[in-house]
């Protein structure tokens, strides 16, 4: 297997700084994909990032309707929604609930299922310090699979060797 | 057997039992029954669906947890276990 090429990468730590569904996911799927490739994986989350990691808010996380010009409806190869329609209540729930659809199809979990996922995988889940305190959040705040609340210092020193990439 | 430059068997229909230890031993596994479960799991789905499973098929509907397939293959499950059981290298991303 392709494990033997000696410039594969070994370690990665994946930073989700965004609360959207579109800034959560890619850093959920690339820490699987990295665990199912047999490369580490530290997750970090951190600002509105951390919604992914929060109990209670972790599976109400949805797409950004207004001011996400890339938007389009019905599908991807739709019209582009204006932002006055975007702004409409139950847009953003609308949008949100057609993507999970297609989601479903694919058989992408929800983000709760997710994360546990990749927790039962061996990856590592982390929150960061700064925003915990600027949030006002408590331990217990967060889903059982965060590991531990972390300084930018101790990510940096679990991130030594590892690609870091911020999403 | 024939095999491509990743391992994996390139005339599936060369594949039986002990075809699967050999591929299993190129990675260092010894197969269990635990492990036949999951490969025979594999197979049937891909009969059925023509793709491999990935993840949350093997959690849903296979009944194999995250943790026992990491435990069983370990740092790759659903590559390593399709490959002892003469299928593609999976394609999906999740």
């Amino acid at each position: 297997m392709s494990t033997n090429n000696p410039d594969r990468i070994r370690k990665v730590s994946i930073i989700v700084s965004r609360g959207s569904l579109d800034g959560v996911y890619p850093g959920l799927i690339m820490a699987n994909g990295a665990r199912m490739e047999g490369i580490e994986a530290n997750l970090f989350f951190t600002f509105f990032g951390l919604y992914a990691v929060m109990k209670g808010y972790q599976d109400k996380i949805r797409i950004a309707t207004v001011g996400n010009p890339a938007m389009r409806v019905p599908d991807a190869k739709g019209f582009p929604l204006p932002t006055l329609l975007g702004a409409l209540p139950g847009m953003s729930a609308f949008a949100t609930h057609m993507m999970r659809k297609e989601m479903e199809k694919l058989d992408i979990p929800p983000v709760s299922e997710f994360l546990e996922m990749i927790h039962d995988a061996g990856g590592r889940i982390y929150a960061c310090k700064a925003t915990v305190d600027m949030f006002h959040l408590k331990p217990e705040d967060f889903v059982p699979h965060v590991d531990k609340v972390l300084t930018v210092g101790e990510f940096y020193e679990l991130s030594a060797g590892a690609q870091i990439i911020f999403t | 057997m024939d095999v491509d430059a990743e391992g994996y068997l390139t005339r599936p229909e060369q594949w039986n039992r002990a075809i699967a230890e050999a591929l299993a031993q190129e990675l260092n596994l010894q197969l269990t029954d635990a492990h036949w479960k999951v490969i025979e799991f594999l197979q049937r789905d891909y009969r059925e669906r023509g793709t491999v499973p990935g993840m949350r098929r093997l959690n849903k509907v296979g009944g194999f947890a995250t943790k026992d397939l990491y435990a069983l293959f370990p740092d790759g499950p659903i590559k390593k276990a399709a490959l002892i059981a003469g299928l593609p290298k999976p394609a999906s991303c999740v």
